[in-house]
């Protein structure tokens, strides 16, 4: 079978973005990205990237709302998630 | 001021809806607050349900529940890098009466709101609960962006990451290895192909569960069960393990889907949904404490799962310890005490089920599964050799079946001491 890239394979979801108030926010000035960039991999839905210079970038519209990045990376590391505002977000038909 | 409800349920999943369901019929104001657009919306599992419990709050589930198949058939697979052994037992009586079931959560759930709401629990969808209120150390609603409830017991009812408890520091953040990520896909296929491919007959479903090479050697395994049109794949993944690999999840989801041992099994299948969860490895050591003052914490905010290599649970744990909650929360409104002292009906409630017992039966297995790092990679080969040499009729003299096990034992780089102490630690704990 076609395992999909993850973006084809997001493709398939029903996704409602939050527009005005993303879920996910970056603070790529702490000192240590360490577990920042634990969350990038541990991410099963590739929502963070790490870009040239180091720096991490998150797509808040692709998060399948696991918290798999919060625990990998607590607060005080970089990483500011909570799930999104009531009626955005993934919408899982099968789960 | 007066409280808005009886009771606010944060959460519209298994262990939320039946709460609510349970104290609405016996006649309490119940708001159930989810975030999802709908109950289920939000919610993922593997998804097994062992399913006997269910039948204490629905006993006509099978006639009435959108469930998928009834699982009579269990596979267990070491699987290796080019060889996998599989050990699969068929066993028709589980379905008689039905022992286990797969679901999909998101009409599971759904279904499960609807029988909350027909018991006469208000469903209020679409809605993000912020935070917890207190006053004086104590639960008395919840705040959902500018707006306050009010209730005599709040029950967070609101999964695994729980937030509302830990965010009040009433739970604690479990510990990396006590938490894995399960990312999935289900993959649907013809009814009649699923029928054909794993030996099925009517509603009956197979379940596999599976260590080694399908992780590239993280701690964890993968999963297959059969639903109605479409089967529920993924792989599990202890996060300490993970963290220390350096790979991707997405990566080892996609080396587990593309193995040439269970390619077969998938062929002519497409993807219609991927999704991921996080789950609790810890089992009795993610317990804790589950009522307060004016709340209680029920399903998977409470840490309550168990995996043991063969079986993995936690929809069952939903389920019980809605039953508790609600048994425990009719007690203390009854009794107009809803402090921690007059809520404590829950845990005993819950602790004189045979949930509790299992919990305490396999305390030692987060252990055995986190220490036991062979069997994500040395004991699949290991198995996998042994009876290569048995089937390889290669031209060369056999050799007897313990000279063969002995041989491959020696080939493989496992330290005897080593697997002494798993096997012995394995049957103290699984």
């Amino acid at each position: 079978m076609k395992p999909l890239s993850v973006s084809d394979r997001l493709a398939k979801n029903v996704f409602v973005t939050d527009e005005d108030d993303p879920h996910i926010t970056i603070d790529n000035t702490v000192a240590d990205k360490t577990r920042l960039y634990l969350a990038v991999a541990a991410c099963p839905a590739k929502v963070y990237t790490i870009s040239a210079d180091g720096s991490v970038c998150a797509d808040s519209a692709a998060c399948l709302e696991c918290g798999t990045c919060l625990a990998v990376c607590p607060p005080g590391n970089g990483l500011t998630w909570h799930y999104p505002r009531g009626g955005f977000g993934v919408s899982f038909r099968e789960g | 001021m007066e409280p808005d409800f009886d009771v606010i349920v944060v959460g519209g999943g298994i262990a939320g809806c039946i709460t609510a369901q349970l104290l609405a019929a016996q006649g309490h104001s119940v708001v159930v607050i989810e975030r999802g657009d709908n109950a289920g919306a939000k919610n993922l599992s593997g998804g097994i349900c062992y399913s006997r419990i269910l039948a204490q709050v629905f006993p006509d589930y099978l006639a009435e529940a959108p469930y998928e198949r009834q699982i009579v058939r269990n596979v267990f697979g070491l699987v290796g890098k080019e060889r996998a052994t599989f050990a699969e037992v068929f066993d028709p009586s589980l379905a008689q009466p039905v022992n286990a079931i797969s679901v999909l959560r998101a009409p599971f759930d759904a279904w499960l709101a609807e029988q909350a709401e027909a018991a006469g629990a208000f469903m209020m969808p679409g809605v993000r609960v912020d935070e917890l209120l207190m006053e004086s150390g104590r639960v008395i609603g919840v705040r959902a962006g500018e707006d306050e409830l009010r209730a005599q017991v709040v029950v967070a009812a609101d999964g695994i990451n729980s937030f509302l408890a830990r965010a009040a520091g009433l739970r604690s953040t479990p510990s990396l290895n006590h938490l894995a990520v399960g990312v999935k896909a289900v993959i649907g296929l013809d009814s009649q192909v699923i029928a054909d491919r794993f030996h099925l007959e009517g509603r009956e479903g197979a379940a596999f569960a599976l260590v080694g090479d399908v992780t590239a050697g993280v701690g964890g395994g993968a999963f297959l069960y059969t639903n109605r049109q479409s089967l529920s794949f993924g792989v599990v993944l202890r996060l300490d393990d993970l963290t220390a690999s350096g790979k991707e999840s997405a990566a080892i989801f996609d080396h587990a889907l593309s193995h040439k041992a269970l390619a077969p099994l998938l062929r002519d299948g497409e993807i219609i949904e991927y999704g991921c969860h996080l789950t609790g490895e810890g089992g009795i050591h993610l317990l804790d404490k589950i009522h307060f003052d004016g709340l209680v914490v029920v399903g998977d905010a409470a840490g309550l799962t168990i995996n043991t290599g063969l079986t993995i649970r936690g929809m069952d744990f939903a389920i019980g310890s809605a039953i508790a909650a609600a048994e425990g929360i009719h007690t203390a409104l009854t009794a107009g005490d809803t402090s921690a002292v007059g809520l404590s009906h829950y845990r005993r409630a819950f602790e004189a089920s045979y949930l509790y017992a299992d919990l305490k039966t396999y305390a030692k297995a987060p252990a055995f599964l986190e220490q036991a790092t062979d069997m994500y990679d040395r004991y699949p080969e290991l198995v996998g050799d042994v009876f290569h040499r048995i089937y390889a009729i290669d031209g060369d003299p056999r050799t007897r079946l313990l000279a063969s096990a002995r041989a491959a034992f020696k080939d493989s780089a496992i330290k005897f001491r080593q697997l002494l102490r798993d096997g012995l630690s394995a049957v103290r704990s699984l």
